[in-house]
């Protein structure tokens, strides 16, 4: 395969295709042809949210609310810099509280080592005792010291991490819980028949239903020591809440996709007489992967949608948190600073389908199929 | 010769009294061990019905199908099917489709024997050098080929070919009879094909049965072939015998397909609702 095809077939598996042409052209193959493709799939979206850009920049101005006009491009793209650079001052803040922790801590083991010695050597027992005493109290300081942490408040980034382990957590749990259901849905129409009404009576429930319920439970269950505990409540309540809103979409694909398998593929497992459950993992998993996977792809992009209205409702860290705070607030800076978030949030929801799509891609064999 | 499989007064319906139709009525057949039998209907005569019930896939309603006297319940190894579709799974390779199949039905072997099974029936079918690619990437004359090499390689005591070759271009088709033809030389093994095709039937079979059109289709009386093998399409082409078992059959198929229609009850007639648009007006300008 030549280097061309490969680049090719390496940015369509990427869900990339918009630089398709782009690889071509760098081949000059059939270069206008390519040229007028980058106009239309690069360049028009470009020149458009320009044109957004420009009439957001144009209109900002007449917007007066209490807490000023509404911010312009360049305003939000100013604050954005500055959450940035105000992270990278609390990374600094860190450090420097470690570096000087360790100094610390260094200077009293090193005393504490001069005592033992001098101890040694001391001429009564009372002495001994008490600069033993002394000792033992600064080894102790040096022991406590190996546990602190730093505690600044959350950056702008922290939080964005947050909210991420926090989706996946979620979407994990939910794909747990909404792929073998919805295998075991496909494969029997009782079971089927059964679920059915659950599933229409919970799907569309909001997650803010959910949440006081979760806030509750949670609350009530999970009683371990926090010093050990794994997770920290408001954590586990995000996760949960995504997990019930987003595992109906995988759930409902996954079930049409294991009843709607190709006949002929069930009768080759019957010729071949595999078990029930080779018959599941050879035959129906494979062929149902594309639907499970357009599943997927749904349930983590409502995933990240409902989290953002878990974390803001229950105060949970996160985005969503960040955002409620900044609206708390109320400074001039306050609609620079949500409006960052709105585009933080809309990236990585977009990247995040991108990702999906790649493995939807990676899994689909339909399109091979002629 | 023994018998390997033996029809007796099989009949298969779908629906409940008066909704149901019959396709199959009073059907039967012996095939003896080690013969190429041909079994020639119409599209639509119930022969992918007929060698369903042979596979096993479908149960008859009334009458016996039974396999060396052990009646069929279900479907099994022992008799290989090879698909209309070829039923290949798309997310394996051809290797692994095959090989699927022999880790299943051979599970006591070790995997350096599967694996030295798999490719002498891949090379069998001349596909050692497409092994490793996908259905997708095979055109439609490969896939058979490995539907066929999956087929053989379960060791079946039957093979049964469902109209195999009947999505395949003319030329495919030719070449892949002829391979058919030379695979079956080799070890003789029990084949019935299901084909809408008589000269592919002549060139193949000991036997031909015509299935008279369905509904309620039932076998012909049977032909035989007594062509020397191996048969070379072109020579056939100008053998007398071959023009003779040809032109009969084919009267014979035309006749039934005549007598059933004129035999057949007479179409339920459509009713169209009387429906005419309550605001339409011609109007003059």
């Amino acid at each position: 395969m030549s280097a061309k095809q490969t680049l090719v077939k390496a940015i369509n598996a990427a869900g990339l295709p918009a630089f398709e042409p782009v690889v071509k052209l760098a081949f000059m193959d059939e270069p206008r042809v390519q040229m007028r493709k980058i106009g239309l799939y690069i360049g028009v979206p470009i020149l458009a949210f320009g044109l957004f850009l420009a009439l957001w920049g144009a209109v900002a101005k007449s917007v007066v609310t209490k807490y000023g006009t509404l911010p312009t491009p360049g305003e939000v793209w100013h604050e954005a810099s500055n959450l940035y650079t105000a992270h990278n001052l609390a990374r600094e803040e860190e450090r420097k509280y470690y570096v000087e922790l360790a100094e610390k801590t260094a200077k009293q083991k090193t005393e504490a080592s001069e005592l033992r010695v001098k101890a040694a050597t001391a001429a009564t027992p009372e002495e001994k005792t008490a600069i033993e005493k002394r000792a033992a109290r600064l080894e102790g300081l040096v022991e406590k010291a190996a546990l602190k942490k730093y505690s600044g408040s959350p950056t702008y980034l922290d939080q964005i991490f947050t909210s991420l382990k926090t989706v996946f957590t979620g979407f994990l749990i939910a794909s747990a819980i909404a792929v073998p259901l919805g295998i075991v849905c496909g494969l029997s129409k009782t079971f089927m028949a059964a679920v059915t009404p659950m599933i229409q009576i919970f799907k569309p429930v909001s997650p803010l239903a959910w949440l006081p319920i979760v806030m509750i439970i949670v609350g009530a269950m999970y009683t371990t020591d926090p010093s050990v505990a794994w997770f920290e409540k408001s954590f586990l309540t995000s996760a949960i809440t995504v997990a019930l809103c987003s595992l109906w979409p995988t759930l409902i694909n996954t079930a049409l996709g294991v009843s709607s398998i190709d006949k002929d593929f069930l009768n080759v497992a019957r010729v071949l007489k595999l078990g029930w459950f080779e018959k599941v993992w050879r035959i129906v998993i494979p062929a149902s992967l594309p639907l499970i996977f357009t599943g997927l792809r749904l349930s983590l992009s409502v995933g990240w949608m409902v989290l953002i209205a878990a974390e803001m409702l229950a105060q949970n860290p996160g985005l969503g948190k960040f955002v409620w705070d900044m609206f708390q607030n109320g400074s001039s800076q306050t609609l620079s600073q949500i409006m960052v978030a709105v585009f933080t949030i809309g990236i990585i929801g977009f990247m995040l389908d991108r990702i999906m799509i790649v493995f939807q891609k990676a899994v689909s064999f339909e399109a091979v199929v002629a | 010769m023994t018998n390997i499989l033996e029809l007796k007064g099989v009949s298969k319906g779908y629906g409940e009294n008066q909704h149901r139709s019959e396709v199959l009525h009073d059907v039967n057949l012996t095939i003896r061990d080690g013969e190429f039998i041909a079994i020639v209907g119409f599209s639509g005569s119930g022969k992918t019905t007929l060698i369903s019930l042979l596979a096993g896939l479908l149960l008859s309603d009334t009458g016996s199908v039974t396999m060396r006297g052990n009646t069929i319940t279900g479907p099994g190894p022992e008799r290989g099917v090879v698909f209309q579709n070829y039923s290949l799974l798309p997310w394996l390779t051809a290797f692994q489709n095959v090989k699927l199949a022999v880790d299943s039905v051979f599970p006591l072997w070790s995997s350096a024997q599967r694996k030295e099974h798999v490719e002498k029936y891949m090379n069998m079918v001349s596909l050692g050098h497409a092994m490793h690619k996908r259905p997708g990437e095979l055109s439609g004359g490969m896939r058979q080929r490995v539907s066929v090499a999956r087929a053989l390689a379960m060791s079946p005591q039957i093979l049964l070919l469902d109209e195999p070759l009947s999505a395949l271009d003319a030329l495919t088709r030719g070449t892949l009879q002829s391979e058919i033809a030379r695979i079956w030389e080799q070890d003789k093994k029990t084949v019935v094909l299901i084909t809408n095709d008589v000269d592919e039937a002549i060139l193949l079979a000991d036997r031909i049965i015509p299935l008279r059109p369905g509904p309620r289709a039932t076998l012909g009386p049977e032909f035989a072939v007594n062509l020397a093998r191996p048969r070379d399409r072109k020579e056939l082409n100008h053998n007398e015998e071959f023009k003779r078992i040809r032109n009969t059959v084919t009267k014979y198929l035309l006749d039934a397909a005549a007598t059933q229609k004129s035999a057949a009850p007479v179409a339920r007639e459509i009713r169209l609702p009387d429906v005419k648009p309550i605001d339409l007006r011609l109007t003059t300008a």
